[in-house]
């Protein structure tokens, strides 16, 4: 038997990132890889700084000091030699913006952060398409029936206005919104934050799907551990703006080594 | 009696220790593993023995990689070289259980609310299998472990003991891991289904599987271990002695 | 008019607005803020058209005042006074003869010519309002050329009508850059907007915007592929003229559901009865 292929190319090269907005406000020196194919939880209690971190990852706000570096390269062939690697917050803002709409995704807490309300279901699906250059009506709405059925929503619904659907169906409709233009690396803060948790279930077996299907990498953050162990490979887990340990995602629940992480792990209800 | 002398090892564990150090309890140290040491062939099921509470799980917790590797090494190998595993980086591991080292624990941890047959077949899929086609397998194993039809499409959240059981040991042995560890695959289940895994074990033994197991039903440890490790109070064990158990699986 | 200065603003004022205009001809459909004066009239009235004719305006340029195409409604016929007054210049309603024609939801079905200006009263400039309240945001969408959300808005219009049912304030892309509001026109005066000679100036009183198209300047509407931007067309022709290719009002013509359809261009349809006649 060959050994087995473990290599991951690096896709988001985090380095010393800090972004406080007062003493152990935010977020402090944080370095980490994000591999591709890798689903990362960041883990911690609110005001932990994960949310922050998460913003000036997902390029939603700039650091005070650090880099995140996109390597574009990462597992393909690309042929652009000067876009392989990009820095976050040097390159401009419009090229910036671009990424963030078209190769990354973002999926908030809340989807009526994520989603356009006044406009139908079809609509929210095509936006990012739309905004590809893709002109076809036809084609749209094609692709937007597929993704509902893609995330167990009804297709003959697409003309329906997002705020005629529940949480977890908006929740749904948002990721398929953000999954649409096939993005390789996707921010997700709290995706199963404000469901019932009977939806909640089954929107952790969508995600779990997609991210087989699709191969996408993930930086998820998330308060709960339960949905951390069942989502992610690995987490990050912090503590007033710091890391305070990494690891596998089991060995972090199953042997914290960290005070911090043993107390948050014994605090776990499990009914 | 099996012969052990050409086969070649997969996995090599020496000078292994585990220690908790449990801050919450105002830093108590628990020393749960001490200088252990094991070599583990391919088709080779090795019985961990021991009294309840010795450090057997710990054991397999560790070559999952649910625990860290304090001290000491483990190594797997490979035609084309050998991997260390207490030097692995956390983000291989997950490439590693995919392809290596596959797990049967006692409990079933699922995602709530996903049908058996589904959480059966996930490790074939996550290696970007056939869809139809590992569907078929994962039945197949369902149906072997005796697994009402009606059952398949229900996730098993509601299911008795015996019955999760089953599907997570279906589960654990559709992918045909190189290694397997198992943590009391038949704690919960009756006569009939506990032999359905000792045939289990003994075709993985046949495709050149190397086990590490956990068995506390005599019987079935006698049926399939080819050695026992047994682990004492000195928290460890050096070597691993072949029981005088006779092959069970011709 | 004795206390005014010619056309009404103070020259600073009008300096201020074609610096500003000069800038909207430099960047085709940009929307350039200015500092819009209070007008003499309340907004909606059409104060942004009103001070930008006021600031092109020469002593011997020739006026005319349409609303809804036509000469002789009450917004027409105010501005048309109030330029008359302030300015003393000569108006007409032929749009031939007009150096500047001032103009709310209509373009002159007459082609237009090289040397004349279009001023166009607009009440919304910015095309991103509907799907994005901030104009930090919209601004900046402008900038990076961040368009989908107007297919978005077309999208949606088929989805609920079957084809896109925008008549008016048609979105267009001007120069291959920027998305504009036309103003309230009707779509059926989209493809004015293309290639034509004359200059066109739009100006928004309330939000202190202006924007332009340069003569000869290319301006495509917004579309799908597999549903192309089309113009309305009618059944009937014109009641009075008996054109057939003109953009035709709906009159009502007594209590009895009699009706007939006219031009709204009214000296379009006087000119060719005239013709006709």
């Amino acid at each position: 038997m060959k050994k087995p292929a473990l290599e991951r190319p690096v896709l988001l090269d985090v380095q010393d990132i800090t972004r406080l907005y007062g003493p152990a406000k935010g977020c402090e020196a944080i370095d980490f890889q994000l591999h591709a194919g890798e689903v990362l939880g960041i883990v911690g209690e609110s005001g932990s700084g994960k949310s922050t971190l998460l913003r000036v990852l997902a390029g939603l706000e700039a650091p005070d000091a650090g880099r995140v570096v996109y390597r574009r390269h990462a597992g393909e062939d690309v042929l652009d030699r000067d876009e392989a690697e990009l820095d976050l917050y040097a390159i401009g803002e419009a090229r910036r913006r671009a990424l963030l709409r078209l190769e990354w995704g973002l999926v908030h807490q809340n989807p009526r952060d994520g989603l356009r309300m006044g406009v139908s279901a079809g609509a929210n699906i095509g936006e990012r398409l739309m905004a590809q250059g893709q002109r076809h009506y036809g084609q749209l709405r094609a692709t937007g029936q597929e993704w509902m059925r893609q995330v167990e929503l009804d297709p003959g619904r697409i003309d329906d206005a997002p705020r005629t659907f529940s949480g977890g169906m908006q929740q749904r409709l948002q990721i398929a919104r953000t999954l649409v233009t096939r993005p390789r690396l996707v921010f997700m803060d709290e995706p199963t934050g404000g469901l019932d948790v009977s939806v909640q279930a089954r929107l952790l077996d969508m995600l779990r799907t997609l991210v087989r299907q699709l191969g996408l990498s993930v930086v998820l953050v998330t308060h709960d551990l339960a949905v951390a162990r069942l989502l992610a490979h690995r987490l990050m887990v912090m503590r007033r703006g710091q890391v305070v340990e990494t690891g596998l995602t089991d060995q972090i629940l199953d042997d914290p080594q960290h005070e911090y992480t043993q107390l948050l792990v014994s605090s776990v209800l499990t009914p | 009696m099996h012969s052990m002398t050409n086969a070649r090892p997969r996995l090599t564990v020496s000078g292994l220790h585990k220690q908790f150090l449990l801050h919450g309890q105002g830093g108590l140290e628990i020393d749960v593993m001490r200088d252990l040491s094991l070599t583990l062939h391919a088709g080779e099921c090795l019985v961990l023995a021991g009294r309840s509470g010795i450090g057997k799980s710990t054991l397999l917790k560790m070559l999952h990689g649910d625990y860290c590797i304090d001290q000491g090494r483990i190594r797997l190998h490979f035609d084309d070289g050998t991997l260390d595993l207490e030097t692995l980086p956390a983000y291989a591991w997950h490439g590693l259980r995919r392809d290596v080292i596959g797990y049967v624990s006692q409990f079933l941890r699922v995602v709530p609310r996903v049908a058996a047959v589904d959480v059966v077949m996930e490790p074939l899929l996550a290696r970007g299998a056939d869809e139809a086609e590992s569907r078929q397998r994962a039945e197949t194993l369902l149906a072997r472990l005796n697994l009402p039809e009606r059952m398949w499409q229900l996730p098993p959240g509601t299911f008795s003991g015996g019955e999760q059981q089953r599907v997570n040991i279906a589960r654990g042995f559709i992918g045909e891991h190189p290694l397997l560890l198992l943590d009391e695959p038949t704690a919960s289940l009756d006569a009939t289904n506990r032999d359905v895994v000792i045939a289990l074990i003994g075709e993985a033994k046949a495709r050149g599987a190397a086990m590490l197991g956990i068995f506390h039903d005599e019987d079935v440890r006698d049926r399939v271990a080819d050695r026992l490790l047994p682990l004492d109070d000195s928290l460890g064990a050096r070597t691993a002695f072949t029981p005088n158990v006779q092959e069970t699986l011709s | 008019m004795d206390g005014y200065n010619f056309a009404y603003l103070d020259e600073q004022t009008k300096r201020m607005i074609r610096r500003a205009l000069l800038k909207a001809v430099a960047i085709p459909g940009y929307q350039v803020p200015f500092g819009g004066r209070e007008m003499p009239m309340p907004y909606g009235w059409g104060t942004g058209g009103v001070q930008l004719t006021a600031s092109i305006l020469g002593a011997d340029d020739i006026l005319k005042v349409i609303d809804q195409g036509a000469d002789d409604t009450t917004n027409a016929v105010s501005i048309r006074h109030f330029f008359q007054r302030v300015a003393g210049v000569e108006t007409t309603t032929a749009t031939t003869a007009a150096d500047v024609i001032q103009t709310r939801h209509r373009i002159p079905e007459t082609p237009l010519r090289s040397g004349q200006i279009l001023v166009f009263q607009v009440p919304i400039p910015e095309p991103l309002r509907f799907i994005e309240p901030s104009e930090q945001e919209t601004r900046l969408m402008h900038a990076l050329e961040e368009y989908g959300v107007m297919h978005v808005k077309l999208y949606e219009d088929i989805a609920r009508y079957g084809h896109i049912a925008t008549t008016y304030a048609y979105p267009v892309k001007v120069d291959g850059r920027y998305v504009m509001d036309p103003s309230p026109i009707p779509k059926f005066d989209n493809p004015k907007l293309d290639g034509n000679p004359a200059l066109m100036l739009f100006g928004a009183g309330r939000e202190k915007r202006l924007y332009a198209i340069p003569p000869y300047t290319r301006v495509e509407s917004l579309d799908f592929e597999d549903h192309p931007f089309e113009i309305q067309s009618w059944e009937h022709t014109c009641a009075l003229c008996g054109s057939d290719h003109s953009y035709l009002d709906e009159v009502i013509t007594d209590d009895k559901g009699g009706r007939m359809f006219v031009c709204s261009d009214t000296d379009y349809c006087q000119t060719r009865r005239g013709e006709v006649a």
